[in-house]
């Protein structure tokens, strides 16, 4: 096998369209350790990024020592990311945590799951019997636990402390893709499938690096590319990523403006009469409205307000507006901008515009940052109502109150759930007291870090971190559980296209750490959570078990998982919930009785009533949102001049808490860099390596320069680097949320970390 | 007719209502989203304002003629905090309210004048202002559970 770290793609296996994707089996295992002498091997699926690529875990001795994919799985034919190839080794790690901490004046001291539980529960106790008890806990989760996980504790918040306060690092990563899908067809869930890749003859990948965050994904793109009947492909991002420079055509709009270039697309396409009136008619609202909203946005305009040449829109829109099927994906780019959900809606309404939804080669891909982001969705941990239901609609609170059997007033549905920002303000504010965080790292995701350390080291917030490591929120904390992680615990999750795997426990929890579902389970236990009836509210006790009772809590919704057992996991490989592709026939999720959400205004996030919806006569048909575009929060000025944009490396994942201990990942990226354009680092006097300091309105990030292919005016820095590999006491000038802004998607709620003024100092 | 004195009222609740947008809007920078969504409000009062001017000139709004002030009760400066934040809201709800109920006074004069200007204009704005109550009370129902039942 090739060198992955100098080759993260690896070597091509061309393809035409419609034809198979050939297999090519991935593999790495520990030096001295051949197929043979592996013990066993156990099932798995990727949790250092959102493709699913199906692996199985070598084990040798008790001990993980290597992966191999999955050849006949749907998703990746056999390849692994290099993320995959190597992190395995994070596991194995020396410095786990293997025993529960808590805190004894400035320092964490080692103790007992009696100790360390007993304090999370006298606390629990404690806020409970104050007056409006529920508010004082906000429990922020992850991208990175299993769906049993999950479901369990969305009951565990919802029907047992009945918080509306329950969301989770997903919010920085996927909540635009979910209120996207819920804005445009009704509910969550992916129209597309990845096989639409092998049917495509267009591929626009909007804000989304793929090359990056889904090598696999990429790899089948690059072979399709290397095929008979290639699919032409469009990219839109202010850099040059691998994926603009093998592009067509490669848009780089100004950063903030994708509504007003969208805008611009759209326009194209209903002047050029690229459209599928029939389709439109039949099964679109809002067309007139989009029509007049998109009409100003001529190429010259866009060309003007993006900074892009207008002919090269032109082209862009004849790419998407006379292939016969395309598939589209969108992310961070996207999903961490300006004017988030109003752009990801406008790539909806580029499929709905050309009817191209549903059928081979024709889809749009909403994609997730974080491998098990759609199961947070799906069963509600991160405050969306269980089973993609809708928390202002009173049959389906009902629905979840009978299943639960707890009162339906229990069951918080008041208002939407409390997204994460709010989470954190009211923990600024110390009307939340008890903030659970579970498998994430908010002192290096969340924007303005200086902000979420201060909350974190309140007095009167007590902060429990569930997690593998002592991160940097870990280091914060009054309470940490030690977490056993994937290959260590068993458990199922679903991929961007709706591929649910089945991951096995292949070795045991170093010393002390415990699965996820144990640590809530055991929480549950010791609350004494009860239902209607007096007995257990939890009333499972085990992964599958856990997946059953969620496979209830799904029935008769869109992400029904009904058909799908344990059994069926294991006996195959990875699964989709729902047909290969949703909405063949058209037929959207948005009758009102069914939808998850009634709507909101895009411009304000102002919610919809049931009246207003009802009013609208959906009946199946999909909604064609449109929105003038609006300029950023933030803007560069003459102190600030420059626009941040963060992102990522191949080589890592989310904060490195995994891929940094993995010797060849962090070896490959081991250290923040700052990336200007030639004409910036000339104008500011630098050149490749000087170290420099960007500073913005709310703190520096030194690092050294890299000159790379990127919008002038425009400065790259990946997020990926904290301080836990830096001395104790280091100053906090190396992550790059020193200088992002608290500023969010209205309707999403997501944070914007692709816009902020900054400047350059030597 | 007396149409120009209702002009010369709501152009004035839209001045207000927007000035007092503006300082919410940065009495509450700690709130990401009030701040950003006030000062884009204001933004469309100035406009629905601006749109008026030429209508109040037409029906023959007068200096020397001007209207009582509506808005004086209802906006005496921001409060800090949660409950300072829902009664803020609060206040630009009540000032929204005016707002809108004078459009569809005007739109209703507007009709009767066969004023076919002034029905667009006040059909833009009337949506605009809906919009802005129906943020208003989105927000508000969302921050008044933890201002009002969870203790601090």
């Amino acid at each position: 096998m090739p060198n992955r770290i100098a080759d993260p793609w690896g070597v091509r296996t061309p393809f035409g369209r419609g034809e198979g994707w050939p297999q090519r089996v991935d593999s790495l295992l520990a030096d001295g350790v051949a197929e043979p002498d592996v013990d066993r091997w156990a099932r798995s699926a990727s949790l250092l990024h959102s493709n699913g690529d199906a692996m199985d875990i070598a084990v040798k001795d008790g001990r993980i020592v290597g992966v191999r994919g999955r050849a006949q799985d749907r998703v990746n034919h056999g390849r692994l990311d290099p993320k995959d190839l190597y992190g395995w080794q994070a596991n194995n790690s020396p410095d786990r945590l293997t025993r529960p901490l808590v805190r004894d004046g400035d320092e964490l001291v080692e103790t007992d799951w009696e100790t360390a539980m007993g304090r999370v529960v006298t606390r629990s106790r404690e806020l409970l019997e104050r007056p409006g008890g529920w508010g004082h806990f906000g429990f922020y989760t992850s991208g990175q636990l299993f769906l049993e996980d999950y479901y369990t504790l969305a009951v565990i918040g919802k029907a047992g402390i009945g918080t509306p306060h329950m969301d989770g690092n997903t919010r920085l990563c996927t909540a635009t893709a979910a209120s996207a899908l819920k804005a445009s067809f009704g509910t969550d869930g992916q129209p597309a499938s990845y096989t639409d890749v092998d049917h495509c003859d267009a591929l626009a990948l909007f804000g989304h690096n793929v090359a990056a965050t889904q090598t696999v994904l990429w790899m089948r793109m690059l072979d399709r590319r290397a095929g008979a009947d290639p699919p032409r492909l469009l990219a839109v991002d202010p850099r040059a990523t691998p994926v603009a420079r093998e592009a067509d055509i490669h848009l780089a709009p100004r950063s903030g403006t994708n509504q007003a270039l969208l805008n611009g697309l759209i326009r194209e396409l209903i002047e050029r009469d690229w459209i599928d009136r029939g389709y439109v008619d039949q099964h679109t609202l809002g067309f007139e409205e989009l029509a007049a909203t998109v009409a100003p946005y001529t190429p010259e305009r866009v060309a003007e307000v993006c900074d892009v040449p207008a002919a090269r829109v032109s082209a862009a829109a004849e790419l998407v507006g006379t292939c016969e099927r395309l598939l589209s994906t969108v992310l961070q780019g996207f999903y961490q901008s300006n004017q988030a959900t109003a752009a990801a809606c406008q790539v909806n309404n580029l499929h709905l515009l050309r009817g191209m939804l549903g059928h081979p080669g024709a889809g749009v891909l909403q994609m997730n940052g974080q491998p098990t982001a759609q199961n947070t969705r799906e069963t509600g941990a991160n405050g969306d109502l269980s089973g993609m239901r809708n928390w202002a609609n009173p049959r389906h609170v009902r629905e979840l109150a009978e299943l639960w059997n707890v009162d339906v007033d229990t069951i918080p549905h008041w208002a939407p759930p409390t997204h994460a920002m709010q989470i954190w303000r009211y923990a600024e504010q110390g009307s939340i007291k008890l903030l659970w965080i579970s498998a994430t790292n908010p002192a290096v995701s969340l924007p303005e870090l200086e902000r979420v350390r201060a909350i974190l080291a309140r007095e009167d917030l007590t902060v429990v971190v569930q997690d593998l490591f002592l991160t940097e929120t870990a280091r914060l904390a009054d309470v940490v559980l030690p977490a056993a992680t994937w290959g260590e615990k068993t458990g199922t999750f679903t991929n961007a296209d709706r591929t649910v795997h089945l991951s096995e426990q292949a070795v045991e929890p170093p010393g002390e750490a415990r699965p996820d579902l144990d640590i809530f389970l055991d929480y549950a236990r010791r609350m004494d959570f009860r239902d209607r009836d007096g007995e257990p509210l939890i009333k499972w006790s085990d992964p599958e078990s856990a997946f059953e009772a969620w496979k209830a809590c799904s029935r008769g919704r869109p992400c029904d998982y009904g058909v799908l057992t344990y059994e069926r996991l294991r006996g195959g490989s990875g699964l989709q919930w729902g047909p290969e592709r949703l909405y063949a026939d058209g037929v959207f999720n948005t009758p009102t009785d069914y939808t998850e959400g009634y709507g909101n205004d895009l411009r304000t996030g102002a919610e919809s009533s049931e009246q207003e919806h009802r009013a609208k006569a959906p009946e199946g048909r999909a909604f064609l949102h449109a929105a003038a575009y609006e300029p950023p929060p933030e803007a560069p000025d003459e102190d600030y001049p420059l626009l941040l944009t963060t992102g990522r490396s191949v080589y890592h994942f989310h904060t490195r808490t995994k891929t940094g201990r993995a010797p060849e990942l962090d070896a490959a990226a081991p250290e923040v860099w700052i990336e200007l354009s030639a004409r910036d680092a000339g104008a500011a006097g630098v050149s490749e390596g000087d170290r420099v300091t960007v500073r913005s309105r709310r703190g520096a990030v030194e690092a050294p320069v890299r000159v790379g292919d990127i919008r002038e005016g425009v400065v790259f820095v990946p997020f990926h680097y904290g301080y836990w590999d830096r001395a104790p006491g280091a100053a906090h000038v190396r992550a790059a949320n020193e200088l992002t802004l608290t500023s969010w998607d209205p309707v999403s709620k997501q944070p914007i970390f692709k816009v902020a003024a900054v400047r350059l100092e030597r | 007719m007396r149409l120009a004195h209702y002009l010369g009222l709501l152009h004035r609740a839209e001045q207000e209502l927007g000035s007092a947008l503006r300082e919410v809007g940065e009495a509450h920078r700690d709130e990401p989203d009030v701040n950003a969504i006030c000062l884009k409000l204001a933004e469309d009062c100035d406009a629905h304002a601006a749109g008026l001017e030429p209508f109040a000139r037409r029906y023959g709004e007068e200096a020397d003629d001007e209207p009582e002030r509506l808005h004086s009760e209802l906006f005496r400066g921001t409060r800090s905090g949660g409950l300072g934040l829902l009664r803020d809201l609060h206040d630009l709800y009540l000032m929204a309210c005016e707002c809108d109920i004078a459009w569809t006074l005007v739109g209703q004069a507007a009709r009767g004048a066969r004023d076919r200007e002034l029905v667009e204009l006040v059909e833009g704005c009337e949506d605009e202002t809906a919009l802005a109550l129906k943020w208003l009370a989105t927000r508000m129902k969302v921050a008044a559970p933890q201002a009002l039942v969870v203790s601090p």
